[in-house]
């Protein structure tokens, strides 16, 4: 069976993709449907949803469009997930590929340090990053990818440490092959399925991490996110319940659909059902 | 005995990793763009030039670097976090003040979710491919993906504004003078909303890890056992696979203690919960970094509590490790 | 003849959609009578176990009877509901298994175990259980009954595990007990021991018992009757005596020929030629890591291990769990570092070799691993995984592939296979392809660790024929390492055999076999299920 007829086995990761598809299509289309700025005041404030024509989701506080909020934030959550995530690989996947394989005093001093990123609760490390650093675009990937990285690091090491000893890595150390190429041709191959996985479930993460950020007024001033129009219509919830909920029925969708996916590519990628019935 | 010392390891465990948050807090002020002595009396209220040099001076800020990390070092080890010059307080005043309220809040969210995660999770593992066990686990999914503070937000909006069922702010009502029992029932209905919406995301995380691990450990040989002694499926369910299957749950709770400790910032910001992380939020807002590292290293040190708690319940879980030689 | 205990007819097992064949088992038909040990034998995926599960209830999901009865009691047991199958189950039936190691609950105490038995079927009240769980663990010869009884199975040996499991199945005295592999994950004293205590508590309770196995020689040991399966259908029935001596199907007759019956080696050999290899006082410590809670542990792996190896020769290391001999494999493949003596190649010290120099040196001596389905990369084309070494060594893609390609030849897979991915290819197939591995090196000597010890007997002595044959084409030098004294018997020209790390016992095959001078030596021999009848024949 091929890679996507396993996927799309999965009902929900069918549905997942197609929503994220949408959203990803919201980006993209956001500068062309929605050219002007979305902080840009453009009607007068508080307007509820399709009061007047052209405002479909209405205007918050301060009269800006909330549709045009929304497609815009549609291209920086996703852009700060990805790349957050792309950091934290970079630096869990390394880290946990040298400890899991060389193992002993370096896995020893490796995991200690891992150990104390993950005692540190995450969202109030970021929280002090992001504060500390001033908010912007890159001091948050920065400060998600450093909260994010370790669970990274485990999983790969853990991979690492039963592949090492696995027969076939013995073998090619056995034939002379070189440390280097053992890491990366015999042992990583075999371990990205479980990595894509945690990656695609980490992109969800690091969405509701920003927003989340945004919403205690830690996102980059100069752009729009569904975390801050959240945050900034929270104070007004009794009289416009709408400036909070929209925003954040995207953010749940996004990372609901993420997570959808995340679950179709383990089933595609680790194919356990077939094994159980063995 | 053993547990006399396993207790005493990892406190001492939980030192080393203080001590090395400590030394990353200095660090970061440090690294704070501006004047360090500035950062520490709050930006805002750093504009007389000969407030900033006294201030200075007594922070040793005109010392090498060495130095002032030795102080500051040796300033926690006395339990002096520093004052918090935007609330006119020592940090620590301003923190443990707040703790209770706090523990309450996550302590309460904790056993609730851990309680109604683990009963769900079952339930969805014995209901597997039934509509009933899928459904547990589309709604698991749900409350797993949605932003936290939304919720509550929702909650508020719905419970509070629209049923005006329960209390959205506040740990107890202003003004009402209650004590005794009518103050307990006043603070249980205020802790309503922000526990069960800060329990919401970790039921989630327990639902799926129950499920998972109990599905795993119904294909495990000593199940099978079990049937071929002529059990009933409840008593299997219970018994054998439940048991073994906690274990993990364990492990993870501990995990998650944490992120419960940020996740309560969310909470106690939008129901004005009286707690470290609203002040967190406050300290954020006012930029009084001197109140926020504080209170950074009071919610690790939650954390870490929290995971001696959870190693402890596992190794009275785990016969393996209480009477292993 | 009074009427069977137990009668299959007729019974056919259907597969989910998308298995390797529409039946597990295809209108079998077998009876188990009264007081009989009756043998079910077959290889892997024979279906020789799912008579046993569909009549326990105990079938995997989506796998069912669709036709056929098996009447125990006067009942037809496969038109139980579920209900009334649990009744039945460890009242009327017990079933052991084969995995000791994990068929106990882990968090339970044994004693507990035992009494769940009585629970489930409401006889006793606490205490009584308790003192009943106390006299079954007598009666299955545990030491220290009643410190047994609270100790939790991680506490246990395998062998004492096996017989918690023997005395929950009997506990309450079934008139059948199912014994599903029960020995194979055991060693072959330990074998011997449970598989004398089945045939004990037999004898004593007049009870009937139905025992699935893969091995001839357990057969031998224990069966009254025999029931041979291959591919879901039955081979040949009979009494176990007229089966073993004279087998009428060609099937059975390839498997008990199959098992390296041969327990009296040939004399090879005369004087040995200067050592190839040289191992003196090799010493090897575990040490797991002391926890908080543990104390740190040291397991004398290797305890003074000396012995030379010919040119030419293959030398056996044969031995039990934990006596050491894949450590040793392991040292002299340099996978692990021993922590003092010296191991000398042809006059070079391996011994003290690291890093670079130790991985250009590593072609002198390749492996061949235990696992066919661990030892390939999943994700490495045959070829290429073949080519891989000399490549590493500095020989061209090129040439390397073409190599790949001969030698996948030699070891009769044919060049063609060279493009494929190992999970093309069966468990024996995957063995030939590790075996051409191992010689792309052409390596002066190749540690085989326990090579044939995962396939199926008639597999195993095809891959014996191949590296027989490839050691006259190559004249190669084989270290051979085995827990099987029957492999061991057929392949080596010398013998070492080990225990707890010391080397108890060396000499010529001939010696060894048939003048043993140490009593651990005898023991094992004498455990080889099987051995008694062999003699007898011989």
């Amino acid at each position: 069976m091929s890679f996507f007829a396993r996927f799309a086995q999965n009902r929900g990761a069918l549905i997942g993709l197609i929503i994220l598809m949408t959203i990803i299509l919201m980006a993209i289309l956001a500068p062309f449907l929605y050219p002007d700025s979305p902080w840009r005041m453009v009607q007068r404030p508080f307007l509820s949803p399709m009061e007047v024509d052209g405002f479909l989701l209405g205007t918050d506080t301060m009269g800006r469009d909330v549709a045009a909020g929304i497609m815009h934030g549609a291209w920086v959550s996703l852009l700060i997930g990805l790349v957050s995530t792309t950091v934290a690989l970079a630096i869990g996947v390394p880290l946990g590929a040298i400890a899991g394989y060389y193992g002993g005093l370096i896995d020893d001093g490796l995991m200690r340090f891992t150990e104390f990123f993950q005692t540190i609760p995450n969202f109030a490390l970021a929280i002090v990053l992001v504060a500390i650093m001033q908010p912007s675009v890159t001091s948050i990937v920065l400060a998600i990818a450093i909260v994010s990285w370790p669970p990274v690091a485990r999983l790969v090491r853990a991979e690492f440490m039963s592949l090492r000893h696995r027969e076939y890595v013995e073998a090619a150390r056995l034939v002379g092959q070189t440390n280097r190429t053992i890491i990366l041709r015999q042992i990583l191959p075999n371990t990205l399925s479980p990595i894509i996985v945690l990656a695609s479930l980490m992109v969800a993460t690091a969405i509701l991490l920003e927003s989340a950020l945004s919403f205690l007024g830690l996102g980059d001033p100069n752009v729009m996110s569904w975390g801050y129009m959240i945050g900034a219509a929270r104070t007004v919830i009794r009289q416009a319940w709408w400036l909070s909920f929209f925003p954040g029925f995207a953010i749940l969708l996004t990372v609901l659909a993420l997570n959808l996916v995340g679950e179709g590519l383990d089933d595609a990628l680790n194919p356990k059902l077939s094994r159980e019935r063995s | 005995m053993l547990y006399a010392r396993l207790i005493l390891m990892r406190l001492l465990k939980a030192v080393v990793v203080l001590f090395m948050i400590v030394i990353f807090n200095f660090f970061l002020i440090q690294m704070a763009p501006g004047d360090p002595a500035a950062i520490l009396a709050g930006e805002a209220g750093a504009t007389d030039q000969e407030f900033l040099r006294q201030l200075r001076e007594r922070f040793g800020l005109d010392q090498p670097l060495y130095v002032q990390l030795w102080r500051y070092v040796s300033g926690i080890a006395m339990l002096d976090f520093g004052y918090s010059y935007r609330q006119q307080m020592p940090v620590l005043d301003l923190i443990l003040a707040r703790l209770p309220a706090t523990l309450l809040l996550t302590g309460t969210a904790f056993v609730l979710s851990l309680a109604l995660g683990i009963v769900a999770g079952s339930m969805a593992a014995a209901r597997v491919k039934k509509p009933s066990g899928s459904l547990i686990m589309a709604l698991a999914l749900i409350f797993y993906a949605t932003p936290l503070f939304w919720v509550a937000l929702m909650a508020v909006v719905l419970f509070s504004v629209y049923l005006d069922w329960l209390p959205a702010y506040g740990m107890y009502t202003v003004g009402a003078g209650l004590d005794g029992f009518a103050l307990i029932l006043d603070v249980a209905k205020h802790l309503v909303l922000p526990a069960t919406t800060l329990a919401l995301f970790f039921m989630a995380i327990y639902t799926r890890m129950t499920r998972a691990s109990m599905l795993e450990a119904s294909q495990q040989d000593y199940v099978k056992t079990a049937r071929a002694k002529g059990l009933s499926p409840r008593v299997i369910q219970r018994r054998h696979i439940l048991r073994n299957a906690l274990l993990p749950i364990i492990t993870l709770a501990g995990l998650q203690a944490g992120q419960m400790v940020g996740g309560a910032i969310l909470t106690e910001t939008v129901f004005a919960w009286p707690g470290i992380g609203r002040l967190m939020y406050e300290a954020l807002m006012q930029r009084d970094y001197n109140l926020l590292l504080g209170i950074f290293f009071f919610s690790a040190a939650l954390v870490i509590v929290f995971n001696i708690i959870t190693d402890l319940v596992y190794r009275l879980a785990d016969p393996r490790i209480k009477e292993g030689s | 003849m009074s009427e069977p205990v137990l009668s299959i007819r007729g019974l056919t097992i259907a597969l989910p959609k998308g298995a390797d064949r529409p039946y597990a088992v295809e209108d079998i038909s077998y009876d188990v009578e009264r007081g009989e040990i009756m043998c079910v034998v077959g290889e892997s995926g024979s279906g020789k176990s799912m008579a046993a599960n569909a009549l326990m209830g105990l079938l995997p999901k989506g796998v069912r009877p669709t036709a056929g009865e098996v009447i125990f009691d006067g009942q037809d047991l496969l038109t139980l509901t579920e209900k009334q199958h649990r009744k039945l189950r460890g009242l009327h039936i017990g079933m052991i298994f084969q995995e000791p190691m994990t068929a106990l609950n882990p968090l339970m105490r044994v004693g507990a175990q035992i009494s769940e038995v009585f629970e489930a079927h409401g006889k006793y009240n606490g205490k009584e259980r308790q003192a009943h769980a106390l006299a079954l663990l007598e009666e299955v010869g545990i030491p220290q009954p009643d410190k047994a009884i609270r100790a939790y199975p991680f506490q246990l040996s395998g062998g004492q595990r096996q017989r918690v499991m023997i005395a929950m199945a009997l506990a309450l005295e079934p008139k059948l007990l199912i014994a599903d592999e029960p020995t194979t994950a055991l060693d072959v004293t330990t074998q011997a021991q449970i598989l004398e205590l089945i045939r004990d508590l037999q004898k004593r309770r007049g009870m009937s018992v139905m025992f699935i196995t893969h091995d001839f020689g357990v057969v031998a040991e224990v069966a009254s009757r025999v029931c041979v399966m291959r591919y879901g259908q039955i081979v040949e029935l009979g009494p176990a005596k007229e089966v073993l001596e004279n087998p009428q199907h060609e099937y059975t007759r390839a498997l008990i020929e199959a098992i390296p019956s041969n327990i009296i080696p040939e004399a090879r050999g005369g004087e040995r030629p200067a050592p190839l290899l040289e191992v003196k006082g090799l010493n090897k410590i575990f040490r797991s890591k002391g926890g908080l809670f543990k104390a740190a542990r040291e397991v004398r792996a290797l305890d003074d291990v000396s012995f030379t190896l010919a040119p030419g020769e293959t030398v056996g290391i044969v031995g039990e769990s934990g006596s050491g001999k894949s450590t040793l494999g392991r040292c002299v493949v340099r996978l692990e570092r021993p922590d003092s003596g010296t191991l000398s190649l042809s006059g070079t010290d391996f011994t003290t070799l690291t890093g670079e120099e130790l991985r250009r040196q590593r072609w002198r001596v390749q492996m061949i691993f235990q696992d066919p389905y661990a030892s390939l990369n999943p994700r490495t084309r045959v070829g290429y995984a073949i080519a891989q070494g000399p490549m590493a060594n500095g020989v061209s893609r090129d040439e390397a592939m073409k190599q790949a390609g001969e030698l996948l030849d030699l070891v009769g897979l044919g060049a063609v296979a060279v493009d494929r991915f190992p999970h093309e290819f069966s468990g024996g197939q995957r063995q030939r392809i590790g075996i051409a591995r191992a010689l792309a090196l052409n390596p002066e000597l190749i540690v085989a660790d326990e090579a044939v010890s995962a396939l199926d007997v008639s597999i195993q002595a095809q891959i014996l024929e191949l590296l027989e044959d490839l050691k006259q084409k190559l004249s190669l030098s084989l270290l051979f390492i085995t827990h099987d004294l029957r492999v061991a018997a057929q392949i080596c020209d010398y013998i070492i055999v080990m225990q707890h790390g010391r080397i108890v016992e060396q000499g010529t095959a001939e010696t060894v076999f048939l003048s043993p001078r140490e009593a651990y030596t005898r023991e094992l021999l004498e455990a080889i299920p099987g051995r008694a009848h062999e003699l007898e024949s011989a």
